[in-house]
């Protein structure tokens, strides 16, 4: 708990900052890269090069250009944006084990998709999108008016109990809606899991403008975050509008959510894991929090993402596997330090 | 701790007349639901041509569609229920959690995984391998759950979101190897959310000794269970071997759960609602609430098989499913009158 109200805790030099941004921003270029070389053809620096320097429409450069680039730029997008919503999430709930996929915003908007998928088969991709906010923004909040019905406690971990009794249900109505729609269960089956694979520039242009729109009104949010995250008298103490900033922020993390969801599939423990890694190494002021979470998430996906390639080679797994698989162990430690630390 | 409140605040116990009025009642509806859920399918074949099947003297086609295929069905329901409530009775008991159930700590799932990965890598193994694997894989996801919640003591909440987590864990392991292994989505929600379609009667027949045999025995049990249920100084001072009792009943109802997921695949949330219903009406009594708890969630399993049969045919909905939908909110409300204690 310390380390997210961190009241105690001191914020780490510039210095140090200055220097892990640009050691993160090093990983970043080198998962881009591996997310470009690596896969069924591998692609050498040099092709890689010649690609972004002079386009000569060769097998490998149009692998590049019309399979590689879009997928990439899904994926880092994703990753940056689940990881700033987390981020958002934790600072606004106080709550080291909120997440998209803990709220169930994931699983609202997946349910929502496949709703409107079932019902309006010729819905667009931006009709899902909005579809996906909206489902992400009812789970969201009947998750917080029941956990907060449920008094007394430990309200972290309370929340959390919700949340996952709420998604195990809205997950039991999704499979139920796919049995109706069989034909495209398959590709649905593969999208509930979390998958990046086959995305191509119409996802982009989807995601990309959100995004972006949704990451810069988050990284403005960083003070009143930081503020937030001391608690709400303090906040409102310093001059905050606690109700109006909450607000806000929950609709902001609810675009960064959804559209990702929309165009990947319920990608979990991104939002979790990643906020955490970043107070650890760079302490708890939000407003560089914020932008380095964007920065990780987008590495650590990349980088999940070429390591699904790998596990059943030749076929791919679904990237949401692989986070759950290697996400669900720390949130399991971070359930248990809260125990030690508050008895301590 | 809340358990114990539970205990005292139940004064009045329920009459033994209520509670066989009850059973009988139970077991009444339990046939009346078999019924109607022989008789409804493609062919809808009414009560009386039923019985003249059962007989013998029916007609032979609508004989062998009862006999064949929708018999061994509604045993399986019921068989599923009566196993995975009376394994949710006793952890509930021995771990004194109210939260416990076989698939918040994690035996569900752990079953599931360890059945999915025979049925995959060694597709050749005997049945009985099978269920060895499954109790198995329950057994040691079971452990690990607890190790992990362990810290000088065990917090009913945190255990079950631990247990959560380990399954979801354990859920996507199953996603993978299905992934992997078997492109077939309806293999995949089958085992991952539960389903009664297509089964057998080989894989009843393989079924049925363990829940024949363990639910008679942890019903002899139910006294011991009583004062294990009070805590354990309580049942020592009263001479109960609690130590060997509780491993017994422990791996029981592991063992029990284990056969029900190698045959059926993950069904949730019956194990750990149903004994909640039944302590309601009979009160926490073992001898009485075992009995029950076994009726309800055969009439829970067989209840979810007919209405995901019933709501769109001839598109079958999987129990697992059906039963997510109505346990979770139900979930919700435990957790909600737990924590007004």
């Amino acid at each position: 708990m310390k380390a997210v109200h961190g009241l105690s805790k001191r914020n780490k030099s510039p210095l140090r900052i200055i220097a892990i941004f640009l050691a993160v921003i090093i990983l970043l270029l080198i998962s881009m890269f591996l997310s470009i070389s690596i896969g069924s053809i591998h692609i050498s620096f040099g092709t890689i090069k010649q690609a972004i320097l002079n386009f000569d429409g060769s097998k490998e450069q149009s692998i590049i250009q019309s399979v590689r680039l879009p997928r990439l730029l899904v994926t880092t997008f994703v990753g940056a944006n689940l990881a700033v919503a987390g981020a958002l999430m934790q600072a606004l709930t106080r709550n080291p084990l909120a997440s998209p996929g803990i709220f169930g915003i994931n699983a609202g908007a997946s349910a929502a998709m496949v709703f409107l998928t079932v019902l309006v088969p010729s819905v667009s991709m931006i009709g899902g999108v909005f579809g996906a906010f909206l489902g992400g923004a009812f789970a969201a909040v009947i998750v917080y008016v029941m956990s907060s019905l449920i008094k007394g406690g430990d309200s972290d971990v309370k929340l959390a109990l919700t949340g996952v009794a709420i998604q195990g249900m809205l997950m039991s109505l999704t499979q139920t809606l796919l049995i109706f729609n069989e034909s495209k269960t398959e590709g649905v089956m593969f999208w509930l899991t979390g998958s990046v694979i086959g995305r191509d520039w119409g996802h982009v242009h989807v995601l990309v403008p959100f995004s972006i729109a949704g990451l810069l009104i988050a990284f403005g949010l960083g003070r009143a975050s930081s503020l937030l995250s001391l608690g709400d008298d303090v906040a409102r103490g310093l001059g905050q509008r606690v109700f109006a900033i909450r607000a806000f922020t929950a609709v902001v993390v609810i675009v960064l959510a959804g559209v990702s969801v929309a165009i990947a599939g319920p990608i979990g423990f991104v939002g979790l894991v990643v906020p955490h890694m970043v107070r650890y190494l760079i302490g708890v002021d939000y407003r560089v929090v914020l932008p380095m979470s964007a920065l990780l998430g987008a590495s650590l996906l990349l980088l999940a993402d070429v390591l699904s390639r790998f596990i059943t080679y030749p076929y791919e797994t679904p990237v949401g596997a692989v986070t759950a698989l290697l996400g669900t162990p720390y949130f399991i430690y971070l359930a248990r330090r809260k125990k030690t630390e508050r008895k301590a | 701790m809340s358990y114990m409140q539970t205990v005292n605040k139940t004064k009045k116990q329920p009459s033994r007349f209520k509670s066989v009025g009850l059973f009988i009642i139970l077991s009444v509806l339990i046939i009346a639901l078999s019924v109607i859920s022989l008789s409804l399918g493609d062919i809808n074949i009414p009560p009386l041509d039923i019985i003249t099947s059962f007989i013998g003297i029916g007609d032979p086609d609508l004989t062998s569609i009862l006999v064949e295929f929708r018999l061994p069905r509604i045993l399986l329901a019921i068989l599923t229920g009566v196993g995975l409530a009376v394994s949710g009775v006793v952890v509930q008991s021995i771990m004194r959690n109210p939260l416990a159930s076989p698939d918040t700590l994690g035996l569900s799932s752990g079953s599931g995984l360890a059945a999915v990965a025979v049925t995959i890598l060694l597709p050749l193994a005997s049945p009985s391998v099978l269920s060895a694997a499954a109790f198995a894989g329950g057994s040691l996801v079971f452990v690990i759950v607890y190790l992990l919640a362990y810290k000088k003591g065990v917090e009913p909440i945190r255990f079950a979101l631990i247990g959560v987590a380990v399954s979801a864990f354990c859920s996507s392991g199953i996603h993978l190897l299905i992934s992997k292994a078997n492109p077939n989505v309806n293999a995949a929600l089958i085992w991952l959310s539960g389903s009664l379609w297509g089964r057998t009667w080989d894989q009843l027949i393989g079924l049925l000794p363990w829940v024949v045999i363990l639910v008679p025995l942890i019903w002899l049990l139910a006294a011991r269970l009583d004062l294990i249920h009070l805590g354990d100084e309580v049942a020592r001072g009263l001479g109960a071997r609690v130590e060997l009792i509780r491993l017994v009943l422990l791996a029981s109802a592991v063992a029990m759960t284990a056969a029900v997921v190698s045959v059926v695949g993950t069904i949730g949330f019956v194990g750990l609602i149903i004994p909640h219903v039944a302590k309601r009406l009979v009160g926490p009594r073992h001898k009485k609430l075992i009995p029950i708890a076994a009726l309800l969630g055969a009439l829970f399993v067989l209840g979810a098989d007919l209405i995901g049969r019933g709501i769109a045919p001839p598109i079958e909905i999987p129990a697992g499913l059906i039963i997510g939908i109505i346990g979770a909110p139900y979930f919700l409300y435990l957790l909600w009158r737990e924590s007004k204690k």
